[in-house]
């Protein structure tokens, strides 16, 4: 008898420690948000909203020192929609290619590929872009290479896993019977994958999507590797010329930064952080859309 | 006739668009494994020729930038973030899979954390580690900032594939426990986790390909800086070797450029072998509960 | 007097690998009347069906010998399967509308086949589901999807969207196994109805509805064809004792 007791006390007690331990999910969620606005929200406060996040002009070690951070929410959404424009119709093709076209003994090449290709760590894309991507640019399409340009390439690709492996899952998720009756009307292999499969598809497609421009806007080190860095009037701002983008402003400033100027930083990742939160609950959104129907 | 002979340029047309669109999907996915070896061949083919003893061993001075110290941090900080997360990672998995029930609330509030947590840029915990571990607590630019960053940042890797992985154990292992009387905690300890096992480890080493690669969320948490030899002192500022690598990309010497390539091999060698140990364990998981 | 022979059936025999599942069939399918194929699971009927249309060169493993000619022509040697497939259109087992409106679904074959005119599509979706007897439940809301309806009234449009690139052959494979008697009915009725236009094949399993709806009807066995006779004959005065075993139900 004493020892059924005992282990029911232990069940109950480890239940807690079990409990407990997937709170600190929670804990750590609530804790990065609290302390990241803690040390942010004053800086906007202080330097105030409008001036923050619509004004153009960046000097905090000017006087009077100003801390407009518009010209990198800009390049952010630039280098993010040039990622898109390269990433998602190779990734798309890509992952058509492996869930309908790819032989078995090739898919056992691919397949690997893009796992290993989302194992590669960001310093040795951004390291790869700058010794590759940026001559590159510079000698066969103008500028100076560290770029708009080069940016989007990098993280084209870095984004390539992520929409390749969840586009693939979702095509493969098609009903083989829509595939069936578009043939039965006459249509081709790749018409009818391309108008009636991925079509069917754009929920998964669309989640891919989300999920890659979460990791554009996120990337760091890969961007300011090849990105120049240099802050842009928003006229002045062009696909050869070089950018600063919301993470590689905090990258490159933060190691001589104090005071107000730090706290400026903390509050462009606070700018960051709000963006993907944004990002996330759009994912939720789509998630329960398709659940539902 | 004129009909037909419309009909048959109607389906050449299409034809050939089809023809076309075949040979875009082959090209797309050639291309993806085109680049991967170009980037993968690229920094080896570089890289492992400036690998030499005095590089991985040696002491580290503005001569020989030796890796030693930063390989020595490297490891002694997925030794210590895996101690931290993993048992935090896989107990939370236990609640989620084991215990909860349906349709709870505090479920949905950690899905959504986890889920949230997993989305959140490095560079934000690297600020994050900064704001709290290092002046927060008071923990400075050290190691230790570091691995709490970090062990936050692995979590819900660890979490997803451990939930995947208990998720994959059949019910009638744990209905023949219970049956004999073994209690919840009993059935989760020596039934559910030895069978999820494989899988909870492929997700441990996707963790450590995180760890080896990261810098962002380390250069304002364990530091930028580096040492003679290695230490294994928590509270010291330490590089890792990511970041060592990101230093010396950044100086643009062209010695420190082939030391940067030689860390860029070592960190690709690294990834290579936790994708593959990932792969076979995880491909291990249905063959272990068909095969009992 | 016979209708004019629209398809032929020569010497047809089909391995699945090693599996033989049709056995030297002979078969002459007429013009304008709608022909039923009948048998146990696994006999070989829905096979059959899908080599008229090649559905079957989808399928790994398949080999087939022998001719099958439609208007004279061989479909698997001097035809192109996406032309063939347009000339004999398929209804299937279970509604399988796409996941697009219900126009969408109408027009995309006509748009496949390069019709991008707005008008003609219109014209083209009208009369499809006109002649699916679908038109006045369906006209106020072609902007919906396609998977908001009833099964039955999915299986209708599935029909109009084999109408709607105006084949001339019609492939239903146990169209109604999935669906409630009044949505059969329903079906059964439109067939009877469009068959002076079509030529139509059914596979059933519902020895009532080949009786109700076909004029000819072949009883299938193990992948041979036992008896194949107009269906009022077949059903009253079935010459073979297997074919009059199973339309009494002693087996199958």
């Amino acid at each position: 008898m004493e020892s059924i007791k005992k282990s029911k006390f232990n069940d109950t007690v480890m239940q807690s420690v079990f409990f407990m331990s997937a709170f600190v999910s929670v804990l750590a969620v609530i804790a990065i948000s609290l302390f990241l606005f803690l040390r942010g929200i004053p800086a906007i406060a202080e330097i105030g909203f409008m001036d923050f996040v619509f004004s153009e002009k960046w000097g905090p070690v000017n006087t009077p020192a100003s801390y407009g951070i518009l010209s990198m929410i800009v390049g952010s959404i630039y280098v993010t929609a040039g990622a898109i424009v390269i990433g998602v119709p190779v990734g798309l093709m890509c992952a058509v290619f492996l869930a309908e076209f790819c032989p078995e003994g090739i898919y056992k090449i691919v397949k690997p590929a893009v796992n290993l290709l989302a194992g590669i760590p960001s310093i040795i894309y951004g390291f790869f872009g700058m010794q590759i991507v940026v001559p590159f640019v510079r000698d066969n399409v103008g500028g100076n290479g560290y770029s708009i340009l080069s940016a989007s390439i990098i993280l084209g690709i870095m984004i390539l896993p992520t929409i390749i492996s969840i586009s693939e899952s979702s095509i493969r998720a098609v009903p083989e019977s829509y595939k069936e009756g578009s043939f039965g009307l006459g249509a081709t292999k790749e018409e009818t994958i391309f108008k009636v499969v991925v079509p069917a598809a754009k929920s998964g497609v669309l989640t891919a999507i989300i999920l890659g421009i979460g990791r554009a806007v996120g990337e760091t080190m890969a961007v300011v590797m090849v990105a120049g860095n240099a802050v842009m009037p928003l006229d002045k701002i062009a696909l050869l010329k070089p950018i600063r983008t919301l993470t590689t402003n905090i990258v490159t400033e933060m190691s001589y930064a104090s005071g107000l100027h730090e706290s400026s930083l903390i509050a462009t990742g606070v700018v960051l952080f709000v963006f993907i939160v944004i990002l996330n609950a759009s994912l939720s959104l789509i998630k329960f859309r398709s659940s539902r129907n | 006739m004129e009909n037909t002979a419309l009909e048959k340029s109607v389906l050449n047309k299409r034809k050939t668009k089809s023809l076309i669109l075949r040979f875009m999907v082959w090209l797309c996915g050639i291309l993806t494994v085109g680049i991967l070896a170009y980037i993968l061949l690229f920094i080896l083919v570089r890289g492992i020729p400036n690998i030499n003893m005095e590089f991985l061993f040696g002491e580290y001075n503005s001569d020989s930038l030796s890796a030693f110290s930063s390989i020595v941090t490297t490891v002694e900080m997925i030794v210590i973030s895996l101690i931290i997360a993993v048992p935090v990672g896989v107990f939370c998995a236990i609640y989620l899979h084991e215990y909860a029930k349906r349709g709870n609330k505090a479920v949905k509030v950690i899905r959504l954390a986890v889920d949230t947590l997993a989305g959140i840029p490095s560079i934000v915990y690297g600020l994050f580690g900064m704001i709290f571990f290092v002046n927060i607590l008071g923990l400075r630019a050290s190691v230790l900032s570091g691995v709490l960053t970090i062990s936050i940042m692995i979590l819900p890797v660890i979490i997803s594939s451990s939930e995947e992985a208990i998720k994959s154990v059949p019910d009638m292992y744990r209905e023949g426990s219970l049956g004999l009387g073994a209690t919840r905690l009993r059935t989760v300890f020596s039934i559910v986790l030895p069978t999820a096992m494989p899988g909870i480890l492929s997700g441990v080493i996707l963790a450590i390909g995180r760890i080896v690669g990261e810098t962002a969320a380390l250069i304002f948490t364990s530091g930028t800086n580096v040492l003679e030899n290695p230490t294994l002192d928590l509270m010291a500022s330490q590089r890792t070797l990511a970041i060592h690598m990101y230093m010396l990309a950044s100086e643009g010497l062209p010695y420190s450029k082939d030391m940067a390539f030689a860390t860029g091999a070592i960190l690709i060698i690294i990834v290579f072998i936790v994708n593959f140990a990932a792969t076979k364990l995880a491909g291990r998981i249905g063959g272990l509960s068909n095969g009992k | 007097m016979e209708n004019k022979e629209k398809m032929k059936i020569e010497n047809i025999n089909l391995y699945y690998g090693e599996f033989q599942a049709l056995k030297n069939i002979n078969m002459n399918i007429n013009e304008n009347e709608i022909t039923a194929f009948i048998g146990p699971s696994g006999c070989g009927k829905s096979t059959l069906l899908k080599s008229l249309n090649r559905m079957n060169d989808l399928v790994e493993g398949v080999k087939i010998d022998g001719k099958i000619l439609l208007d004279d022509v061989d479909i698997y040697k001097d035809m192109d399967a996406t032309v063939l497939r347009k000339r004999v259109g398929m209804v299937f087992q279970k509604p399988n509308p796409f996941p697009m409106s219900i126009y969408d679904n109408v027009a995309y074959g006509p748009r496949t086949h390069g019709i991008k005119q707005k008008s003609r599509l219109d014209e083209i979706v009208e009369q499809s589901l006109r002649s699916a007897a679908m038109w006045d439940e369906v006209k106020d809301r072609l902007k919906k999807s396609a998977l908001g309806m009833s099964g039955g009234q999915q299986q209708r449009l599935c029909i109009a969207r084999a109408f709607s690139v105006n084949p001339e052959v019609i492939l239903l494979d146990e169209p109604t196994s999935a669906l409630d008697p009044i949505s059969t009915m329903k079906i059964e009725d439109l067939l009877v109805e469009i068959k002076d236009n079509y030529t139509i094949i059914i596979v059933t399993h519902n020895m009532q509805q080949a009786t109700r709806v076909s004029d000819k009807t072949a009883f299938f066995l193990h992948g041979e064809v036992v008896e194949f006779n107009e269906t009022e004959k077949l059903f009253s005065l079935p010459k073979n004792k297997k074919t009059e075993d199973y339309i009494t139900g002693r087996f199958g």
